[in-house]
This record gives structure tokens, C-alpha cells and sequence, in this order.
């Protein structure tokens, strides 16, 4: 069972709805012990960073994931969702975010000639091969955030040029970041979750890619 | 970098999708479900359902038909049409909606859109505009009430004044050109993209392919709306991009 985890935050349902087409076995939860439990794990988020960790903190969920992590679950972070996976936001101030992978969410700089939020479809280039990636290169995905991800290249599997370049999917082992809207990306997106079911399934996870 | 967007827009009424022409004489085109899943095969970028006699009229059905459809369809949806309040959009964006359009309560209450930006951020609501050129006072005026009622709000003026709110996108239809089919409104749209720093959404007036290829080559907007000739199969969206693509302008 995979459990997207419930902690009121926009895209939750729309990424429920995606996955019921799909036929994958799904359940919203903020139970700890459901999502300690489950095969897999989706956070979804839209919204600002601060109040996306305090809602998680209210529900005593940091510690669950950070476990989650640990025990070799797979984790997909959508959109806020997987700007929460990094170390730190610096969205209003300085948030500590998860730290299930290495880096920092900042900024998409303004003064680039670019429209900050980066909203609408964007082209994703594959840098790295990966189940996640299959099929995947010079696709379109939907974007809409106005924060972005700085990490090593090592965790990067695919970005978009929006001036910067833009990690639209991450992974560290079995912690995966989406920052597009798979659930709202028409077959493409929905291939991603399918592909992430798989993983789930076959446990393809433990690949050491550091 | 961003691929320009071709929207067709759904006129619903009672959960039915319609198209008026200037916004009157409604002709019955089908179920909102199955046209949105046509739309999202084509290639459509987004879709905009309006809920046209939704300012005048209870409304109920609107609510039902986004669930419908977002269970089915997997691409940004838009909704506007009668949203006088936050809890409605809530409504609507719980239901599957990634973006509100607000049009005459905003206009009564710009802090409609402010409300509504703090809540759910500014990406989710777009101020939609209504306007008419007055040759009188030489300007674009809004109108309100589904193009029924004129205001004293100037077009540029309300669009400044509407992201400075909080509104994330605009969406601007044309008056003068809607239902013409002589191309979209240039002078309109240029004007606006020199004013504001947000999304704009060009709506009225395309009758032929090139009308898209017109409007992104000589302004700003980054997306392109229309209804009836995507409805009645006078133009194709793989028709438009292709186009659109062979002119250089960036599409999906």
C-alpha cells in the first residue's frame, strides 16, 4: 500500500485522484504508524515551505519520514513536497526542511527576464538514466513554484532551463523529488507515478548513488 | 524554457458544456468530461471552464462537473464564473481545480483577490477581464455581469491594480473582438504585457491559425485562449502548435 501522506496541503487529492486512475493501491493517512508501515510514501505540497514543516511538525510527522527514509521505504516528494526532502529552505527566512537529501531550496532569481513564479509546461532534459527517467527526455511536465533546488549533480536525474537550471527530478536512493506536478502533467506526469509504483513493487531502490 | 499555451475554454451551465456567441444564444456541445479528455489527447495545455450563468444564478452544478473531470483528466484546470467568496474557491480547488478566475466580485471587492492570494497563493487566482474599447474616452473600459454592465474601470489601470492585489494571472478577453474571428486584440494585449509582469491570457476573437502565430510573435501574452473553433473543429490544437512550432514560438 502506498500512503500519500494528509497533512492539508493543496495537491493532495488531485495526486489521489491520479493515482486511483492509475489503479495503484493508495490511502491518505497522517498516521504514523500507517506511514511507517506502508510500501511507500508521497508527499505532496504546494504552498510555502515554513508552514508546510510546522503542519508536519503539528502532525509529529518529521521524525516518521526521517524514519520513513531510513528504513529503505520509497519516498516521492511532489513539488513542496520535494523541496521538504532537502536540508534547508530560504523561503522567508531560514526553515530546517527533512535533510533526506543534500542541499537547499532558494530563490528563482527575478532578475533573470524570467516571470518568477515559473508556471506552465517546461522542457526536462534526462542527466542521468534511471527508472524514474524512462521515456522521460525532452518532455513536458507542469510546473508552478517559485523556489528551486541546489544540490549536487550526483542526485540530479533531470532538470528544465528556466534561466536556471531547474532539478524537476531528484533521488537519492529510495528518496525521490518530483518539482513538477506529475498528477497534473497528462500522460507523462502520469507515467512518472506508475513508474514509481514499480519501484515500490519491485524494490529497485537500493542502487548506491553516492 | 516556458512553451506558450493553447487553452480552449468550456462554457458550462448546469454542468453541461455550451458556447455562447457574445455571450448569448447558447448551442448545447456535450459533456464536460469526455470534451476535456478529448482536449488533454489533442494536446491542450489547460483548460478554462467558465460557468457562464453562474453571476446571475445559482450555482451548483460547477463544483460537481471539476471533480468529474479532474478524476479523468490530468492537466491544470481553471474555473471561474460566479466566485464571490473564498469559501468558493476553496470549493472548487478542493475539488480539483488548480486555478480561480475571478471577474465581477472582483471588481465590487478587490480584496476578494488579496483574500484569496494570501490563502492559496497568488499562482491560484486569476483576475479575468472583461473589455471594450470606448473610442469616447479613447481607452478600454471593464465591463462586468458577463459583459452586460460597463464600469468606470479602465482595462490597464484594473489589471495593475489586480496583481498589486495579489493575482497571479490575468486573463483577458476581448469584447470587441469576441465572436468576430478576425484575430485576437493586438493593441489589447500590448498595453497590458508593457504594464503588468504576470501571466497573460489572450481570449477573443481567433478565427484561423495564424491568429495564434499573430499574437505570440507581436506581444507578450503567454497563452492563447479560444472555444468555438476548437469546439466545432475549425481549427485543431496539432493544427495550431505545428504552426506555431514552424514560426519559432516555443509550444509543448
Amino acid at each position: 500500500m502506498i500512503v500519500i501522506v494528509d497533512y492539508d496541503t493543496g495537491n493532495t487529492r488531485n495526486v489521489k485522484k491520479a493515482m486511483d486512475y492509475l489503479q495503484i493501491q493508495n490511502t491518505l493517512s497522517a498516521d504514523p504508524s500507517a506511514i511507517l508501515h506502508a510500501d511507500g510514501v508521497v508527499l505532496p505540497g504546494v504552498g510555502a515551505f515554513k508552514k508546510a514543516v510546522d503542519a508536519l511538525n503539528e502532525r509529529q510527522l518529521v521524525p516518521v519520514l526521517k524514519q520513513v527514509a531510513q528504513q529503505q521505504t520509497p519516498i516521492l516528494g511532489i513539488c513542496l513536497g520535494m523541496q521538504l526532502l532537502f536540508d534547508r529552505s530560504f523561503e522567508f527566512g531560514e526553515t530546517p526542511g527533512l535533510g533526506l537529501i543534500p542541499g537547499e531550496v532558494v530563490a528563482i532569481p527575478d532578475n533573470l527576464g524570467v516571470k518568477v513564479p515559473h508556471m506552465g509546461w517546461n522542457q526536462n532534459q534526462v542527466t542521468q538514466t534511471d527508472p524514474m527517467t524512462k521515456d522521460f527526455d525532452q518532455q513536458s511536465t507542469y510546473f508552478v513554484h517559485s523556489f528551486y533546488v541546489k544540490t549536487a549533480a550526483k542526485y540530479i536525474l533531470a532538470q528544465a532551463d528556466y534561466q536556471v537550471k531547474i532539478p524537476s527530478i531528484v533521488r537519492d536512493r529510495n528518496v525521490i523529488g518530483m518539482q513538477f506536478h506529475p498528477e497534473k502533467s497528462g500522460r507523462v506526469g502520469l507515467s512518472r507515478l506508475a513508474a514509481f509504483k514499480e519501484l515500490v513493487e519491485n524494490g529497485n531502490y537500493s542502487r548506491n548513488r553516492s | 524554457m516556458l512553451a506558450k499555451r493553447i487553452i480552449p475554454c468550456l462554457d458550462v451551465d448546469h454542468g453541461r458544456v455550451k458556447k455562447g456567441v457574445n455571450f448569448v444564444n447558447l448551442t448545447d456541445v456535450g459533456d464536460p468530461v469526455e470534451i476535456a479528455a478529448a482536449y488533454e489527447q489533442q494536446g491542450a495545455d489547460e483548460l478554462v471552464f467558465l460557468d457562464i450563468t453562474a453571476t446571475n444564478e445559482k450555482r451548483r452544478a460547477i463544483v460537481d462537473t471539476i471533480e468529474q473531470v479532474a478524476s479523468q483528466v490530468f492537466m491544470p484546470l481553471t474555473v471561474g464564473g460566479g466566485i464571490h467568496s473564498v469559501d468558493d474557491m476553496q470549493r472548487l480547488l478542493k475539488a480539483g481545480a488548480d486555478k480561480v478566475a475571478v471577474n465581477s466580485a472582483a471588481v465590487q471587492d478587490p480584496k476578494l483577490i488579496t483574500a484569496g492570494a494570501e490563502k492559496f497563493g497568488a499562482q491560484c487566482i486569476v483576475l479575468a477581464i472583461d473589455s471594450k474599447w470606448d473610442s469616447a474616452s479613447q481607452r478600454y473600459v471593464v465591463y462586468v455581469n458577463g459583459g452586460r454592465q460597463a464600469t468606470d474601470l479602465d482595462v490597464i489601470q484594473w489589471a495593475k491594480d489586480g496583481v498589486a492585489a495579489g493575482a497571479g494571472e490575468l486573463l483577458v478577453t476581448s469584447m470587441d473582438k469576441d465572436g468576430t474571428k478576425s484575430g485576437f486584440d493586438i493593441p489589447l494585449y500590448q498595453a497590458l504585457t508593457a504594464a503588468v509582469n504576470v501571466p497573460i491570457i489572450a481570449s477573443g476573437g481567433c478565427g484561423k491559425v495564424a491568429d495564434f502565430t499573430t499574437v505570440f510573435d507581436q506581444t507578450d501574452v503567454d497563452a492563447a485562449l479560444a472555444a468555438s473553433v476548437f469546439h466545432f473543429g475549425e481549427l485543431t490544437i496539432p493544427d495550431v502548435k505545428q504552426t506555431l512550432k514552424k514560426a519559432g514560438v516555443t509550444v509543448r
